[in-house]
């Protein structure tokens, strides 16, 4: 399937929810807010959140900044 | 002692955690300055380029409060949405409103300051506005009840110290809520100056991430804003245009 990942298209093969795709990323490990179609998806539901074509995901971070 | 909502600190100095050269310093930096409460950005993460540092790999954030910005948000609806990211990865002790309005001089935008500030005090939110020097904006934010104003020394990141100490001192006056001088600190006598005019504290990140050392720049402001509040406590002398001595002028033996 196609999303827009953070702004590119991308095409995701093996993940079938938000879950899937921080670990198809590497980036589960880290502390990220994730956003689907411009709403907030909590941490707790992850594993439940599934991904369909089309979509439009967001992974925020934070950084350093004053 | 600094309360801001309900959370209390020993410390009058916040720190920002952009630009250092390299995480080490950073932590050694943020160690020095005694902070309690660390600012940093929410950004879109960088997926496709795994070298971007994380701020906070050698960090136990669980030691600070913790004081995300704004920054980026052009609307008063881009800095509620980069507040609310921050609150669900608990990240967000307090909220630093900043609506930019000016690209070439970082000033806040005044109106969407306001709108922002209303709408996340309304989700509950613990609001510290940054604002410009402007005392009936700097009023406003405090009436819609805000827990800090943030006025600006002078624009982020210029180091031109305290450019309209008139301005901040009326602000400092009319303040029933804490006033954390924010943006444009240069060196410690900036730091020092605008505890000395009253503020409750200061927020700074490129006077110490910028420095030559920049950890022995951040040991300088915990000195220089303990040595601002304590001069502010103590009372300073008024101005005088003609000198008078020190010693005695009787009992010369010369």
């Amino acid at each position: 399937m196609q999303i827009t990942l953070n702004g590119q298209l991308q095409n995701i093969e093996n993940s079938q929810t938000v879950a899937d795709l921080l670990e198809e990323l590497q980036i589960a490990h880290k502390k990220t807010v994730v956003e689907r179609n411009g709403t907030i998806v909590i941490e707790e539901f992850h594993q439940q959140e599934g991904l369909m074509d089309g979509d439009r995901i967001e992974i925020i971070h934070f950084v350093g900044g004053g | 002692m600094l309360n801001i909502g309900n959370m209390t600190f020993e410390s009058n100095l916040f720190l920002g955690t952009g630009k250092y050269k390299d995480a080490k310093t950073q932590l050694q930096a943020v160690e020095a300055s005694e902070t309690e409460v660390l600012t940093f950005a929410v950004r879109r993460m960088n997926l496709f380029d795994s070298s971007q540092p994380d701020p906070f790999e050698q960090m136990d954030v669980s030691k600070y409060r913790l004081l995300p910005n704004t920054a980026g948000a052009q609307t008063a609806e881009e800095a509620v949405r980069t507040a609310k990211l921050a609150e669900v990865a608990n990240m967000c002790d307090m909220i630093k409103v900043e609506v930019i309005g000016c690209d070439k001089t970082l000033l806040p935008d005044p109106v969407e300051t306001l709108r922002a500030s209303e709408q996340l005090l309304n989700e509950g939110f613990t609001v510290l506005a940054y604002t410009s020097d402007d005392v009936v904006l700097a009023r406003k934010l405090q009436e819609l009840g805000v827990h800090a104003v943030m006025p600006g020394a002078s624009p982020i990141g210029t180091g031109l110290g305290i450019i309209n100490p008139y301005n901040l001192s009326h602000i400092i006056e009319q303040a029933e809520v804490p006033v954390i001088v924010d943006a444009g600190i240069g060196s410690p006598k900036d730091a020092a100056y605008a505890m000395e005019l009253g503020a409750d504290g200061i927020l700074l990140n490129t006077a110490v991430s910028g420095a030559g050392d920049p950890v022995k720049m951040a040991e300088a402001m915990k000195l220089a804003v303990r040595a601002g509040a304590l001069g502010a406590e103590a009372g300073r002398i008024d101005k005088k245009f003609y000198a008078q001595a020190s010693s005695p002028l009787g009992g010369l033996s010369i």
